[in-house]
């Protein structure tokens, strides 16, 4: 330590949604450079555009309520469904576990902040930005209606004319900047700014998920960001790339898009995997089963996502050989994805189960996942895909993976690590309401969605005649999903009034075993007071209860790696200091990361003036951001971090 | 930052030792992790070219003559020898002149290397009757000119045969050649250009204030690995589109 003189703690009440001795007001945030306040303004949007997304879904489902409906207009039904999935995917489930990457990566590894805490805040600030650019043309009727997987040629100006497709390009071309931006930073905070001890294979799995996610993520997004390049050169320079007439491959989009749109699937589970790793072995107070078949199966799943894109495209007919190819390859992800399953049961086995609402929507992911799983195994096969591509079956199946597995995960991560984030705990009773309405109103919306399916109900159509079999199970779906809203809305109450009114949360909330459990909630901003170094996976569990973890090995790391990062034994903390007294050096807060992603945003949105016919406000707007974009990121890499 | 206890209120040059995981500094893994994404990118531009090379369905082609009239196209020009002078459109890649651009590229990936083995060698006191190449090798600020000048050398050539082709009648609306051709080589290029502004930076800084120490030799070092990575794709962009016909 630099201080001679030991540091006197800062004694404020219990309970504040921050840590005390931080400064507060919105000039704080919009500065802000530390991890765990970019993942709450993560946190915040996310939710913010979730219910967004929900009332649009909400709306979709009243319109299908009954047939020959005119709620909505058949372009405005395109425009919703379009909004819904695209906000769903990048907007909602992504940035919410982006939230978690933030919040929970340095606490879980033992670390002080993220690596490039500058980059961090960039990029949430071009998601927010980007998300704003996405979401607000629907209130002018002009949202992208393409679907969320944009095919091309239908989306080139032939088709697609107007500026709705424009927003799309470009807001996912954004979006995609913040995602690399931020994968970048993860993968360097988890390679390199571990705590001494902390090997790979020691790792809390819900880091190691993030880390196999990050990896996806530089590897798949190139992708799509070059599919992208090609439409937006199509529509606004003239180029071929999706044009028939000259000769074009009308897959060559399919094959981009699903080349980042199969790894993107394993984007939005994986993480929400992680958290229910680490859930369910604290309420059933056991290991997780299996640790490092988890970590393997994991990776494999990463792995395996990359070479399974073709499934999407069965019927284009690729031929038999590509057909069984890609059919064989989906097969073999049920293998990594069904070890997960049966992990998290044999982890239950014999526990001694707390049924809180964090562990309810664990285990209910565990449960709805499965189902998904085994529709995605029924349409690996080619033969039934064909009976079942672009009807509601595949609506039931990957809402029950992306609902019941994300968001039910990503749920459960809310209620385990709000006392952590916020201090106080929310709500079990609410809670519970919030669970058993999601979880029945789920299984009722998406259930019958298979039998629609199988009776050859399509997708994107914005309504249907009467005679077919379809009223009554479209009927049931959206009193499933009325009851979806009745769950969002207690969720959103219990969590905006838990802030200041739930029971005050201890360091250790649920009795759990890994870092970010041993010290204060909400954590000060320079997370360790002392960094600890690491012996074991379950290190908070062994100074607590040393006999629970008593099989794992134990073993210290060198003494010179330990001299050398001034670590001491694992420990808990319970005071709060000033960084200051601590001698702990932090990042200054900065606005530059603000202005560097509002700059590049309005770079790469000035292109729609060109559709607009306003071609010189168009290239004023990309040059003048543009230079100000280069100017603020000389400016932040020129001034000192810390 | 990291784990280290660091005095606080450090400046840009003070030479500071966090302790990391792997020893490595955080930055020298972050450009390597981005440069495994720029694969991917660069591998989907590569492929969407190769995937649309011999769809054209309208010249100019990159390997071969064609007539603009009567859309026949052949390997010789004695195929399209029916055709008017003016409607024969020549094979449009120009090897020779090319392959001088690269030449000039791979060159400056050597200049980078001297540059980053110049930083490194700072505070080194030059031998005892070092002559003008000795003093020449020592000067960092001179490879990362040379380094900047061969790149932007690069850009020019690049510059050129786009004029040149746009005359001869191909551009980025052409056909599915011009647009992957431009698309892809213009992403290329836009890389090499934000190398030339980064070297650039860094030749500033050295005239500011001296490149040295650990800390800048980390600087140089993690724009050296981007130049090299660029400098790789150009050889593959080079073999594929160019030399293979």
């Amino acid at each position: 330590m630099a201080t001679t003189a030991a540091p006197a703690p800062i004694n404020t009440p219990a309970g504040t949604s921050y840590a005390p001795g931080e400064a507060t007001g919105i000039w704080s945030w919009l500065t802000t450079v530390d991890h765990k306040r970019i993942g709450t303004l993560y946190l915040w949007t996310a939710l913010t555009f979730f219910i967004v997304a929900g009332i649009e879904a909400f709306i979709i489902r009243l319109q299908l309520m009954k047939p020959n409906n005119q709620l909505v207009s058949a372009e405005m039904y395109n425009q919703l469904f379009t909004m819904h999935g695209t906000t769903m995917v990048f907007l909602v489930i992504m940035p919410l576990s982006a939230a978690f990457f933030n919040y929970l990566i340095p606490l879980q590894i033992g670390a002080r902040d993220v690596a490039f805490p500058r980059l961090n805040a960039f990029s949430y600030w071009v998601y927010l930005f980007g998300g704003i650019f996405m979401t607000v043309p629907i209130f002018f009727n002009v949202a992208p209606n393409g679907g969320w997987f944009g095919y091309a040629p239908l989306t080139t100006m032939q088709f697609s004319g107007g500026l709705n497709i424009d927003f799309w390009v470009i807001g996912l071309q954004i979006l995609g900047v913040s995602s690399l931006a931020a994968a970048f930073n993860f993968i360097t905070t988890i390679i390199n700014m571990r705590a001494p001890g902390m090997s790979l294979m020691r790792m809390p799995i819900f880091t190691w998920m993030s880390f196999v996610v990050q990896f996806l993520l530089i590897l798949a997004f190139p992708a799509i960001t070059i599919a992208l390049f090609f439409l937006q050169f199509d529509r606004f320079f003239g180029t071929q790339f999706y044009e028939i007439a000259a000769g074009a491959d009308p897959l060559l989009w399919q094959h981009l898009f699903w080349v980042f749109g199969h790894p993107e699937v394993y984007i939005l589970i994986l993480p929400a995997f992680g958290l229910a790793s680490e859930i369910l072995p604290t309420f059933s107070k056991k290991p997780l089963f299996g640790y490092n078949v988890m970590v393997y199966s994991g990776i494999m799943i990463g792995f395996l996502g990359f070479g399974v894109w073709a499934h999407h495209m069965f019927a284009v007919g690729m031929g038999a050989t590509a057909d069984t190819i890609f059919a064989m390859a989906t097969l073999l992800i049920g293998i990594p994805t069904g070890v997960k399953i049966f992990n998290w049961v044999a982890t239950m086995w014999g526990g001694n189960i707390r049924f809180t609402v964090a562990m309810k929507f664990a285990i209910s992911l565990v449960a709805l996942f499965t189902i998904g799983g085994i529709s995605g195994v029924m349409h690996s096969s080619p033969p039934t895909d064909l009976q079942q591509t672009d009807t509601y079956f595949i609506v039931a199946h990957f809402h029950y993976v992306l609902f019941g597995g994300s968001i039910m995960g990503i749920m459960g991560g809310i209620y385990f690590y709000y006392p952590k984030i916020f201090g106080r705990y929310m709500s079990e009773k609410l809670g519970n309401w919030h669970f058993w309405s999601f979880f029945v109103g789920m299984n009722m919306t998406f259930f019958p969605m298979h039998y629609a399916g199988m009776l050859g109900m399509p997708r994107r159509i914005y309504t249907y005649d009467i005679g077919q079999g379809w009223e009554q199970f479209n009927l049931w779906s959206t009193v499933g999903a009325l009851l979806q809203g009745v769950g969002l809305i207690c969720f959103v109450y219990n969590f905006v009034k838990s802030r200041k009114r739930g029971e005050v949360a201890p360091n250790d909330a649920w009795g759990a075993g890994t870092l970010e459990w041993s010290i204060p909630s909400p954590p000060p901003d320079y997370n360790f007071a002392k960094i600890p170094y690491v012996t074991s996976r379950y290190p908070l569990w062994d100074i607590k209860q040393p006999e629970m973890t008593a099989e794992l090995t134990h073993t210290a790391p060198d003494a010179g790696v330990i001299a050398d990062a001034h670590a001491v034994p694992m420990h808990e903390e319970t005071q709060y200091y000033t960084a200051k007294s601590l001698g702990i050096p932090m990042p200054f807060p900065t606005i530059k990361p603000f202005f560097a992603a509002l700059f590049m945003v309005l770079m790469m949105a000035g292109l729609v003036f060109i559709h607009l016919d306003l071609f010189w406000v168009a290239i004023f707007v990309m040059i003048g951001s543009g230079a100000a974009f280069v100017g603020s990121l000389y400016g932040w890499l020129t001034s000192p971090l810390e | 930052m990291a784990t280290a206890d660091t005095p606080a209120g450090h400046e840009g040059h003070h030479e500071h030792v966090h302790y990391t995981s792997t020893g490595l500094e955080n930055r020298k893994i972050a450009i390597w992790a981005l440069i495994g994404s720029e694969c991917m990118l660069f591998a989907s531009l590569i492929s969407t070219y190769l995937i649309y090379k011999g769809r054209s369905k309208v010249g100019p082609f990159p390997h071969e003559w064609s007539c603009k009239t009567s859309n026949v196209v052949g390997k010789t020009a004695e195929l399209v020898a029916g055709c008017a002078p003016a409607d024969v459109l020549k094979p449009i890649l120009d090897i020779p002149v090319t392959s001088q651009s690269t030449f000039v590229l791979l060159m400056s990936s050597l200049a980078m290397v001297l540059a980053l083995a110049a930083v490194e060698n700072k505070g080194h006191p030059l031998p005892a009757g070092a002559g003008w190449w000795d003093r020449c090798l020592a000067s960092s600020k001179f490879w990362l000119m040379a380094t900047a000048v061969m790149g932007a050398t690069f850009i020019g050539y690049q510059s050129y045969e786009f004029t040149s082709f746009v005359h001869e009648g191909l551009t980025i609306k052409t056909n599915l050649f011009g647009s992957s051709f431009f698309t892809l080589t213009g992403f290329h290029g836009a890389h090499v250009s934000v190398g030339v502004l980064w070297l650039l930076t860094l030749f500033a800084i050295d005239v500011k204030r001296g490149l040295k120490g650990k800390n800048d030799v980390l600087l140089v070092d993690i724009c050296a690995l981007y130049w090299h990575f660029v400098d790789v794709v150009w050889i593959a962009i080079f073999t594929l589109i160019y030399l293979i016909q």
